[in-house]
């Protein structure tokens, strides 16, 4: 094992020396390191004397971690320079072939490469955070508990590690700095928008949410690390030269594997769109199985958090809910309200936002938000049972019929998102990202527009005309 | 020690590569000549497991290209397009850090180093960043990290290109040795001179496919014909006298020279030269005309090009 690891330390130990003999690496490391504790105090400082005016203590609470947080991430934005030429800069110098030549296995290179592009920004981070401790402690200030002090350090690894990959795969992908500088927006607005939503959590004091967060990206980040080796190929660094957007090549691949040489529409069910459903065949499965999980899940929370809440609610406030929710459909007006294109479009909407989130995900927030639409079916049901409802003959009325139709469709829309998540960071040989990209959006396009768009259409004719007729006996 | 049938590449729609066979024995140097981007280096980049090929298979040091990258490339040694030097480094650093991906033991790579560091005269250097280096010192950093492990096969691109005389002579005398201690070599130049002094075969490559291949000798004769002599007289001699033996063909004849084509020199020219002396010819000189590699080079070349207009 040792033996192995060896080329990684050889190549992280070659790019550490590289990058303290070079200024422009080092001299925005040591402004960020050292200077923004200071400020950061600073702007500390006139925040508390201004929120001591107020008496807003659970603001000054958070404020300390908040700063370490910031304080943490500022010097980690280096290593986006260091990460994002860490191929492509080696192609442009020409010294990349040399090493390609050279006996390294794969992963060897990239892992020495990942490595650097972490330690380094993350020890200037971590000397940063230190020094704004140190000056904290000199105030008199309390510094935060461990488990805060935990997250936070954990979350500034998760962040470095997941700019840091992500920049990796662009810089394997890109044939220029240029074209990987560009590119780097699609990582710094997402963090940014991350950091955003953390901020809330730290702000909001829940800090269980907060280690889902840690959890949340770490996953991201490893997800992104595997996608990256999984597309490293020394052909792809060394064949490409320019940047060039080959529309006409992107269209090519993209109909040719979305017709997949069918003559008819019923040779394209037959042989493409049948094709494309047996890859997705276990995924499928999988999300099945997910969907049964997120049933329960849903059923449990609710059993678990609102049973003690009705347990203490008075009769008449009971028999007033219950009241409600017979009335609360609206069951005599729904079809003037809601009406087939309207649930058609509602539920193509949320298909489509699986996608969406899948995309940018490797799949894992598109899962989730379908195991959040599928646990809200087991939540009802455990909620109307809850309210001494019989919920078996409200759902037979009011969810198979449609159910059958629009339950499908949401597990093949999750099941591709899963497939495709997984598809990216397998390996494929022969291939580059680009057209395992493209192919697999081809795939998405026939199950989607084949299979889960007509579904969902026959669901909401049933749920408009049909379900409300049903439920509406049921309830009676 | 290299072996290569059908070789091909593809770039999307571009044929890089296609249908290249070589044979390279262990001792033996190759020399691949053509045009910037007629696939040498795709091929090169080919025989060091850097890029697959689309169709075909090669072998290098006993290792199939595609099945053992690794070792391939542990094998081979390789003196790239670009130098490829790190300029922060010293050259010490730069061979050491060569040496330990190689593999190389410490004390070897020491030695080895120093060795190479010496042969080619950067000693005195040797401690300093390799930036500071002029263009012919990099070349020789670059082809010392490609002879670190002491490969058994090299791949050399332009081996003395930015090099002055005597360091181009250095390097030539190098790969010479090499050569003769049973190493596979193969070079891409556009120094034909250079070739033709080291080079045992030589590969016409254009638009990806070898035209031409065999010996210098062979080469000549190919492309350029029976090779020619040309007697120069110091006073006015009848040569049409003259008995010439078969497979001699006179192409031309003044008072004072006489230009022949021979088909078999070995055993011709001695006959020549005994008929000249019975016919008591005052000869000044008798010699081969000069026919180099250029002109085979150059013909093939606008043959080619000539064959490409007319399709």
């Amino acid at each position: 094992m040792f033996n192995k690891l060896r080329p990684v330390w050889l190549v992280a130990g070659r790019e550490l020396k590289d990058q303290f003999r070079d200024w422009r690496v080092l001299t925005p490391m040591i402004i960020l390191m050292v200077c923004f504790p200071f400020l950061m105090n600073e702007f500390a400082k006139q925040t508390v004397d201004f929120l001591n005016q107020y008496e807003a203590n659970l603001i000054l609470d958070r404020l300390v971690p908040f700063s370490i947080m910031i304080i943490g991430f500022f010097p980690i934005t280096i290593s986006l320079v260091v990460a994002l030429e860490a191929f492509v800069g080696e192609k442009e110098r020409g010294t990349i072939e040399p090493v390609l030549s050279a006996p390294l296995d794969d992963w060897q290179l990239y892992f020495g490469k990942l490595l650097v592009g972490v330690a380094t920004p993350l020890a200037a981070s971590y000397l940063s955070i230190t020094l704004y401790l140190i000056m904290i402690v000199q105030q008199g200030l309390e510094i935060p508990s461990f488990s805060i002090m935990l997250q936070l350090i954990l979350l500034t690894t998760a962040h470095a590690t997941l700019m840091v990959s992500a920049a990796i795969v662009i810089s394997v992908q890109s044939t220029s700095v240029k074209a990987a500088n560009l590119l780097a927006s699609f990582i710094v607005i997402p963090v940014a928008i991350l950091m955003q939503g953390e901020a809330v959590m730290l702000f909001w004091g829940n800090e269980d949410v907060l280690w889902l967060a840690v959890a949340g990206v770490m996953i991201i980040a490893l997800l992104l690390i595997r996608v990256g080796i999984a597309h490293f190929q020394r052909e792809y660094l060394l064949g490409r030269e320019i940047d060039t957007i080959n529309l006409k090549w992107v269209l090519n691949t993209f109909w040719k594997n979305f017709m997949g040489g069918a003559h008819s529409i019923g040779e394209w069910y037959r042989k493409v769109l049948g094709g494309a459903m047996r890859r997705v065949l276990p995924a499928v499965l999988a999300v099945t199985l997910v969907a049964g999980v997120s049933l329960w899940m849903g059923y449990d929370w609710i059993m678990v958090n609102v049973s003690p809440v009705i347990a203490k609610a008075s009769p008449e406030r009971l028999e007033k809910i219950e009241e409600s929710a017979r009335e609360m459909p609206g069951l005599a007006n729904l079809q003037d309200t809601i009406n087939a294109p309207f649930l058609f479009m509602n539920n193509t909407r949320a298909v489509a936002l699986i996608f969406l989130a899948g995309l940018v995900s490797f799949s894992v927030l598109g899962v989730l938000l379908y195991m959040l639409n599928i646990g809200l079916i087991g939540g009802v049901y455990a909620l109307l049972e809850l309210l001494g409802l019989q919920p078996l003959p409200i759902f037979l009325a009011g969810v198979l019929p449609h159910g059958i139709f629009e339950l499908p469709a949401l597990v093949i829309g999750a099941a591709v998102v899963l497939y495709m998540g997984v598809a990216i960071v397998t390996p494929q040989t022969g291939k580059s990202m680009g057209e395992v990209i493209i192919e697999l959006f081809a795939d998405w396009t026939k199950i989607f527009f084949g299979l889960v768009v007509p579904l969902l259409a026959v669901a909401a004719v049933i749920e408009a005309y049909i379900t409300p007729v049903l439920l509406a006996g049921v309830v009676k | 020690m290299i072996e290569t049938h059908d070789l091909s590449k593809q770039f999307h729609d571009f044929m890089a590569v296609d249908g290249v066979n070589l044979s390279v024995d262990a001792g033996q140097i190759l020399a691949l000549l053509g045009q910037n981007g007629a696939g040498k280096t795709t091929t090169v980049r080919m025989l060091t497991a850097l890029l697959n090929p689309t169709r075909g298979w090669a072998r290098v040091a006993g290792y199939d290209v595609v099945k053992n990258g690794h070792d391939v490339r542990s094998s081979v040694g390789v003196l790239t397009e670009q130098h490829g030097l790190y300029m922060r480094m010293t050259a010490i650093e730069y061979l050491d850090y060569f040496g330990q991906i190689y593999n190389i033991a410490p004390s070897a790579r020491k030695s080895r180093s120093e060795h190479l560091l010496e042969y080619f005269g950067l000693t005195e250097a040797a401690k300093r960043r390799i930036g500071e280096y002029s263009k012919g010192m990099r070349q020789k950093l670059a082809l010392a990290r490609a002879m670190m492990h002491d490969p058994g096969v090299l791949l050399l691109d332009e081996p003395t290109s930015a090099m002055d005389p005597e360091s181009a002579r250095l390097v030539r005398d190098e790969i010479a040795r090499l050569k003769s201690s049973q190493r596979t070599i193969v070079i891409c130049s556009h120094n034909l001179t250079e070739v033709e002094a080291l080079a045992d075969k030589i590969a016409i490559i254009y638009r990806g496919r070898i035209l031409l291949q065999g010996t210098l000798e062979e080469l000549k004769k190919n492309v350029l014909g029976l090779p020619e002599y040309e007697v120069k007289f110091t006073d006015a001699w009848d040569s049409s006298r003259l008995e010439l033996p078969e497979g001699v063909e006179i192409l031309s004849r003044t008072a004072t020279s006489l230009k022949v084509r021979v088909e078999r020199p070995q055993a011709s020219n001695p006959m020549i030269l005994n008929a000249l002396s019975r016919g008591s010819a005052s000869v000044m000189a008798f010699q081969e005309e000069a026919r180099t590699l250029e002109q085979v080079y150059l013909k093939v070349m606008a043959e080619a090009k000539g064959r490409e207009n007319v399709q």
